[in-house]
């Protein structure tokens, strides 16, 4: 008990050391520029919080039949897990555009485009173990494959797909090559290094990409050549139809879209583990030598995992950019391959479900986390916490960080750990 | 079968292996012995494409005829076309991978060949499907040999360590090698396994396939070897039958030291 009271004590100075920054001070507009405030009851409630948090802790680790229980909890999961989520997720992707909210399928291709980068990256990364910090720059190669198609060429979306593919796998062979040697850090340094590359040459060479302008007005896709437009012509979709014409329509479409590219992606990724080259790939992950002694050629199994993954960023990218109809460079910074790797990673390597699952947490939750603190923030209206309910939002990412930490320290492997065989001896 | 020429191979100012000849003739186990540091494991390293010699030529025959210059090829071409399979002194097994997909991965161009480039298969067609139950028939042969049968569906990695070196040669004879280069095969065996392992290179010997073999257990290296290679410093000091290097006074100084006065 006096250990538990001692590691409690230590953790809220730890905590006081963190939040009197972080939340006891904070910089407001004076008469005169900036005046710093205190909010010394706001961040005595989050250090006493810790206390006492910590303290149950204790006490729960230390009550009776708690070896028994963490060992059969480990067990079960993913296999329940395989068998029960995957049918409930997919189908609750497919029904959620019968919501009618914008808002919620705005977020659920945000979403679904995520799981589509994260399950792309998860062959380089999870299957051929290949650490890639710069998975966005092919992202940005297929955007900007449409985006120019479009612009000088005048070619839909559904001919610059295969292309925008393509060329981002052509962009995979090329970075591939000169990384084939490298492993581990030093291939992290390199591949992040291509991804700045490739955005630094998107926001210079100008006469090409309009620099950091970016790119306007790239067409959006058709539904076999029927627009979603607001005009009845009786090319559009609402014309051909005999319906209202409205915007969601093409959202919902949009939705349906990237969920359609996604589960292509998780379709392949899963057959071709279950072939030579998947199985070469997490021979490649597990010992590199022992493949060259086995006759397997090293260098194409590289490059092959490095362009299948390459191919379906550039299958997002083309999306991406029909989506938003407007492409930047500054849509692809290091922050987006951070996210991605970090939905492949805490999803459980090499694991389809768990990135799904991460991406839903990671990319939804932290959505969800804003709505949820800002309504949180208008309840509390009182003095005591004087300014902060407004600021709430502001403190997600502390949040989020937070949840990231526990997450790791009880489920180190990721959400969904442990793989399945991809072929059996009966 | 195996042919060494006046191999050399440096590393900076140290010459590990220093001029050396040997052959390895076909359907007989050939040993590389010496003390610790003699460059047996450099010379293997050489066969097997993992060093490129400093100077001096290896040469393949395969019983069909054909021949092949390994000084010249690259690693993954030794295995494939070469048809030299390698174990590890260290074990290097795919150690999440179950045992069935170990074996799998070494047929890994077979397979590849009925794949169609990877995109007839993932469609679904061509014979594919045919092709993976060959591979893994071929799989369970060895896995009956090497009595392994019940633990195919189990990570490599959780098997125990005898049959984990016994898994190791299994893998290498999937990719169906005229040459099989073992480097100490019975480091770590307790002497049940050892007469197990013995067994089980002879059975591969009579099978067809010619053995190399770097030993320190003099017990398996005197009872399986048809053919012994000694080494020291780099150097071939002896070179015969069991017998014969057994009484060579050149290997015995070379093991036991040489006297003062000598």
């Amino acid at each position: 008990m006096m250990a538990a009271l001692r590691d409690a004590f230590l953790s809220a100075v730890i905590a006081l050391g963190l939040f009197v920054p972080m939340v006891g001070l904070v910089l407001d507009n004076g008469d005169r520029g900036l005046v710093l405030r205190g909010r010394p009851i706001a961040a005595a409630v989050l250090v006493g919080l810790v206390f006492v948090g910590r303290l149950v802790m204790h006490l729960w680790a230390d009550r009776p039949g708690k070896e028994a229980r963490t060992i059969r909890a480990s067990k079960i999961v993913p296999k329940a897990a395989n068998r029960f989520v995957a049918p409930i997720l997919l189908a609750a992707a497919v029904l959620l555009p019968l919501t009618g909210s914008r808002y919620y399928v705005d977020l659920g291709t945000l979403v679904l485009t995520y799981v589509m980068l994260g399950w792309g990256l998860n062959i380089v990364v999870g299957l051929a173990g290949l650490l890639d910090l710069g998975y966005v720059a092919f992202y940005a190669v297929g955007a900007y494959s449409y985006a120019l198609l479009a612009e000088h060429f005048g070619l839909g979306f559904w001919i610059c797909l295969p292309l925008a593919g393509i060329m981002a796998a052509f962009w995979g062979v090329l970075l591939g090559f000169p990384v084939l040697r490298l492993r581990g850090d030093y291939l992290a340094i390199v591949t992040l290094a291509f991804g700045e590359i490739i955005r630094v040459l998107l926001i210079n060479w100008v006469s090409l990409t309009h620099g950091p302008n970016g790119i306007t007005d790239i067409p959006r896709p058709t539904l076999f050549g029927l627009r979603f437009s607001m005009d009845d012509g009786d090319d559009t979709v609402a014309g051909f139809f005999g319906i209202e014409a409205e915007t969601i329509h093409r959202v919902i479409f949009l939705y349906y879209l990237i969920l359609a590219l996604a589960l292509l992606t998780n379709w392949v990724t899963l057959r071709l583990r279950r072939l030579p080259l998947g199985r070469a790939w997490e021979a490649l992950r597990e010992d590199e030598i022992a493949c060259r002694s086995l006759g397997i050629n090293v260098t194409t199994t590289k490059l092959t995992a490095f362009a299948t993954g390459a191919m379906f960023a550039g299958f997002a990218g083309a999306f991406f950019a029909t989506r938003q109809a407007f492409i930047s460079p500054e849509s692809f910074t290091f922050i987006e391959s951070a996210t991605v790797l970090a939905i492949v990673v805490l999803g459980g390597l090499g694991s389809q479900l768990g990135v799904a699952l991460a991406a839903l947490v990671m990319v939804g939750g932290l959505e969800m986390l804003r709505d949820l603190l800002s309504t949180v923030g208008e309840q509390m209206g009182s003095e005591w916490f004087s300014g902060l309910a407004g600021d709430l939002p502001t403190y997600r990412m502390l949040i989020f960080g937070l949840a990231l930490v526990v997450m790791m320290v009880l489920r180190p492997r990721g959400l969904v750990s442990g793989r399945t065989a991809t072929a059996e001896m009966r | 079968m195996l042919s060494v020429t006046n191999l050399t191979m440096r590393f900076g100012g140290l010459t590990a292996v220093d001029d050396l000849t040997f052959q390895a003739r076909a359907g007989e186990v050939t040993a590389v012995i010496g003390p610790n540091g003699a460059g047996k494991t450099t010379v293997f390293n050489c066969v097997t494409g993992f060093y490129r010699p400093s100077s001096g030529t290896i040469e393949v025959a395969h019983a069909d005829g054909s021949r092949f210059r390994l000084e010249r090829m690259a690693g993954h071409l030794i295995a494939s076309r070469g048809k030299i399979a390698r174990t590890f002194q260290n074990i290097r097994l795919f150690a999440g991978m179950t045992v069935l997909e170990n074996l799998l991965v070494a047929q890994h161009n077979a397979l590849m060949a009925a794949t169609g480039f990877g995109v007839m298969a993932v469609l679904g067609l061509g014979g594919y499907r045919a092709a993976e139950q060959a591979g893994i028939e071929k799989a369970r042969y060895w896995l009956e040999r090497i009595g392994l049968v019940d633990r195919a569906n189990d990570p490599a990695g959780s098997l125990p360590y005898g049959a984990q070196r016994r898994l190791e040669i299994a893998r290498a004879m999937c990719i169906d090698p005229e040459l099989l280069c073992l480097d100490e095969p019975a480091a770590g065996l307790n002497p049940r396994e050892s007469e197990a392992l013995n067994q089980l290179l002879l059975g591969i010997r009579d099978g067809g396939c010619s053995l190399l073999l770097i030993e320190h257990d003099m017990g398996v290296v005197m009872r399986i070897s048809d053919h012994i290679v000694v080494l020291d410093r780099g150097r071939k000091i002896s070179d015969g039958t069991p017998a014969e290097v057994r009484a060579d006074p050149a290997v015995i100084a070379a093991y036991l030291g040489e006297g003062e006065d000598a």
